[in-house]
């Protein structure tokens, strides 16, 4: 693989947009991300587009009509919640093989109130949904019972993943482009109502529109363009390995860990070299469980790192500056490729009052439950 | 139209998921069916094609697994779907022969300090629906065993 860069990024403010139509938000994501780069559609040789509940809809090719239609090949992608991020991987993976120069990814999704996710599959007898009879497959119990392992293993508490939303809510009152920002309590988070324990309302990811966008280039070619280039220095998809209860509670560790593993080595760095994380906080539950699976903090010491607030801003390694899902807002296709550039922002300086100061290596994890997980790492 | 057939004569028990066996006559247990490769040994819900562990192509071996296990983790859940009563105890229970099943947990108040990571539970079925054929819809469940 040869080097590849950054050259341009863009999101929209997330939040709900239905006097528009999905491929609009994209298009708009797209325009900013092309000026960014100080390109036009005609520099562009392939794009990748990531939608999740449009995915038949080749939203990737409505997007090009808005804003230029030069007949390149175009990737549609779906990879759950990983979906933007895959899309981005795609861009990245043709221009790192050396097939292209300078690509475009953008994630769009709109899902207006859409209410509660399943991970899809199990259908059952009768016509009947075995959800809410069997268990369920909803994604606020599965994470809720995700965090449970947690507590199981260590003793961590309900009020450590409260900690983990009062961080985000905090940081996201800096982020113009955030769903939500609204400062809160402590006390606001564990008394608002419960979804599935132990995640309360404001420990819940809100659903939401939006779209996010990237220029990358070649690292060569990237130079003519930008004096601050940022490498892409690992971008890595991993799925699901076999693991006993996988089948019935997914499992969103081994597949991080695996992903978190290969990045660090191709990025040639350590964990502790991080001086950002963008991380697939959907739930409070699961960014507490990511601490551990990017080796941010050692077993179990995840409930102790919120504690000391270890991952606000200012502290040892800042988690979530854009105020996370749990603010930002969460609209599937959109997601991954508006972490890679909040990420991109911060090495650039340009993150405005939720500066991470002097980060040179960022990283972004975004987990779409099924499963997929990606890591890109971002470097100046 | 005219009137629908009211009759029970062919009225069936169907299960909810098919993984979950009736008894054939009246007095039979129902039970949860399973797979077991034998490669590898790894167990599974239901049957596979293959196995997802090893990857063998061998044929999987018929296990009937274990009415009791252990409560692995839960949840309590307080917002679902519609027509879905809330709030209940949605559970991850581990069986003896290695495999983990996703089940509601009845016969508890659904709060968290009515429950017990590791706590003994039993399996039980009953009937939650009754289909437009006038078919019983006959779903699994746990409870803890001792009824506490």
């Amino acid at each position: 693989m040869r080097d590849v860069a950054i050259v341009g990024v863009s999101m929209i403010k997330f939040g709900r947009y239905p006097e528009k139509q999905v491929h609009e938000l994209g298009a708009q994501a797209a325009l900013l991300a092309l000026k960014d780069a100080g390109v036009t559609m005609k520099d562009i040789e392939i794009m990748t587009s990531g939608n999740l509940y449009q995915a038949s809809a080749m939203v990737g090719q409505r997007i090009l009509r808005e804003i230029g239609q030069t007949g390149i090949p175009v990737i549609n992608v779906a990879n759950a919640c990983a979906t933007g991020s895959t899309a981005f991987r795609e861009a990245y993976m043709s221009i790192g093989s050396g097939a292209y120069d300078t690509a475009l990814a953008v994630g769009s999704e709109q899902m207006g109130k859409m209410g509660l996710l399943g991970g899809g599959g199990g259908g059952g007898g009768g016509g009947i949904s075995p959800e809410g009879i069997v268990g369920s497959g909803l994604m606020p119990a599965v994470f809720g019972q995700a965090g449970a392992e947690h507590m199981r293993k260590y003793g961590t508490t309900q009020e450590h993943f409260a900690k983990i939303a009062v961080k985000n809510h905090k940081h996201s009152i800096h982020n113009p482009y955030a769903q939500y920002q609204v400062e809160m309590s402590l006390e606001d988070v564990m008394n608002a109502r419960v979804i599935a324990w132990p995640n309360t309302l404001y420990m819940c990811c809100p659903t939401g529109d939006g779209a996010a966008a990237a220029v990358l280039m070649s690292m060569e070619k990237a130079k003519q363009y930008t004096t601050t280039p940022i490498k892409v220095a690992a971008s890595v998809l991993t799925s699901d390995p076999w693991s006993q209860r996988d089948l019935t509670l997914p499992d969103v560790n081994t597949l991080t860990r695996n992903a978190a593993k290969e990045a660090y080595e191709t990025a040639g760095i350590e964990p502790d070299d991080l001086d950002l994380v963008e991380l697939h906080d959907c739930f409070a539950t699961a960014e507490l469980l990511h601490y551990e699976n990017l080796g941010l903090c050692g077993e179990g010491e995840a409930g102790r790192m919120i504690d000391e607030g270890e991952t606000t801003i200012g502290g040892r390694i800042p988690v979530a500056p854009s105020g996370g899902l749990l603010s930002k807002g969460h609209p599937l296709g959109a997601t991954g490729v508006a972490n890679i550039c909040e990420v991109v922002w911060h090495l650039r300086g340009q993150a405005g009052d939720r500066q991470v100061e002097g980060a040179k290596v960022g990283l972004a994890h975004v987990i779409g439950l099924g499963s997929a997980c990606t890591i890109n790492v971002m470097q100046k | 139209m005219a009137e629908a057939d009211t009759g029970t004569a062919g009225k069936k028990e169907i299960p909810i998921l098919p993984f979950l066996r009736l008894g054939e006559k009246a007095g039979d247990a129902a039970y949860l069916f399973g797979s077991k490769c034998t490669s590898c040994g790894a167990t599974y819900l239901g049957s596979r094609m293959a196995c997802s562990k090893c990857c063998s192509t061998d044929p999987m071996e018929d296990i009937r697994l274990s009415d009791h296990g252990e409560l692995h983790v839960f949840s309590i859940v307080h917002q679902s779907a519609p027509g879905i009563p809330t709030p209940y105890v949605a559970a991850i229970v581990d069986l003896p022969e290695g495999v983990s099943v996703r089940c509601n947990i009845e016969g508890v108040e659904p709060d968290p300090k009515n429950l017990k990571f590791g706590m003994p539970v039993e399996m039980y079925t009953e009937k939650v629906h009754t289909d437009s054929d006038g078919n019983d819809i006959i779903a699994f469940k746990f409870r803890p065993v001792n009824g506490k």
